[in-house]
């Protein structure tokens, strides 16, 4: 997938991922992507659900050699 | 839609002063603020010892200077709720949480913070126990009671009592 940036949250636990990931976006416009990498597999949830009450587009999730790299879109504007 | 909503606030009061209840109460809190939401915690009882600076010396009467070196204050010294053993119980959560890349109560409280979550000392608490101002970190935003506290509960969302 066509990504703008990428946010490694290899190893790291409940909650930093996704207060990295809310960090992250700021940087970015809307309309561009941004790759998460974690290990954590409460990511799976949790950045779908932190999409949905931030309103950014949560763009799928998948499992890579025991990885978990999810996108999203940032909403605009 | 990425903008803090106002009806969708979050409180906590963070009664306990134990690390892993504490712990969680920072959990909560800077996840809720990554995803937008206005969170205020409430420091009260205990709780207070997270806001408080290192010190032995806090307290203005005899007793409230012996309870204050019994009750030590400082986020980065709170005991364990379970299995404390005088000290050895938090020590090896430290190690266990710095080998899981966990944040310790110090990092979260200063996340929190970046994140812009207020925290509302409990002067009720304060006067108990002969606190002054000085005694706290910065950081501290409001030193208020129970009606301001409810004040903002009533409008809250979400109110967890830690």
């Amino acid at each position: 997938m066509d990504k703008d940036q990428t946010l490694d949250c290899y190893g790291l636990l409940c909650p930093i991922p996704i207060i990295k990931v809310a960090e992250a976006i700021r940087s970015l416009a809307p309309g561009q992507v941004l790759e998460v990498i974690a290990t954590d597999e409460g990511i799976q949830s949790d950045l779908p659900a932190w999409c949905r009450r931030t309103g950014h587009v949560f763009l799928g999730i998948e499992k890579r050699d025991g990885e978990y790299v999810g996108y999203i879109r940032k909403a605009g504007p | 839609m990425t903008e803090a909503d106002p009806t969708k606030k979050m409180n906590i009061i963070v009664f306990s002063g134990d690390m892993d209840k504490v712990l969680a109460a920072f959990i909560l809190a800077t996840t809720a603020a990554s995803m937008g939401l206005p969170v205020n915690m409430f420091f009260t009882f205990w709780g207070l010892n997270v806001l408080r600076k290192k010190s032995f010396t806090a307290g203005r009467t005899f007793l409230q200077k012996i309870m204050n070196i019994i009750n030590r204050g400082g986020a980065s010294r709170l005991p364990l709720s379970r299995f404390n053993f005088f000290g050895l119980g938090p020590a090896m959560m430290k190690v266990m949480m710095k080998k899981s890349r966990v944040p310790s109560i110090p990092e979260l409280v200063r996340t929190a913070k970046n994140l812009g979550v207020t925290f509302t000392a409990c002067t009720t608490t304060f006067n108990v126990m002969g606190f002054k101002k000085e005694d706290f970190i910065d950081g501290v935003d409001a030193f208020s009671g129970a009606a301001t506290y409810l004040d903002e509960a009533l409008e809250a969302r979400t109110s967890y009592f830690i």
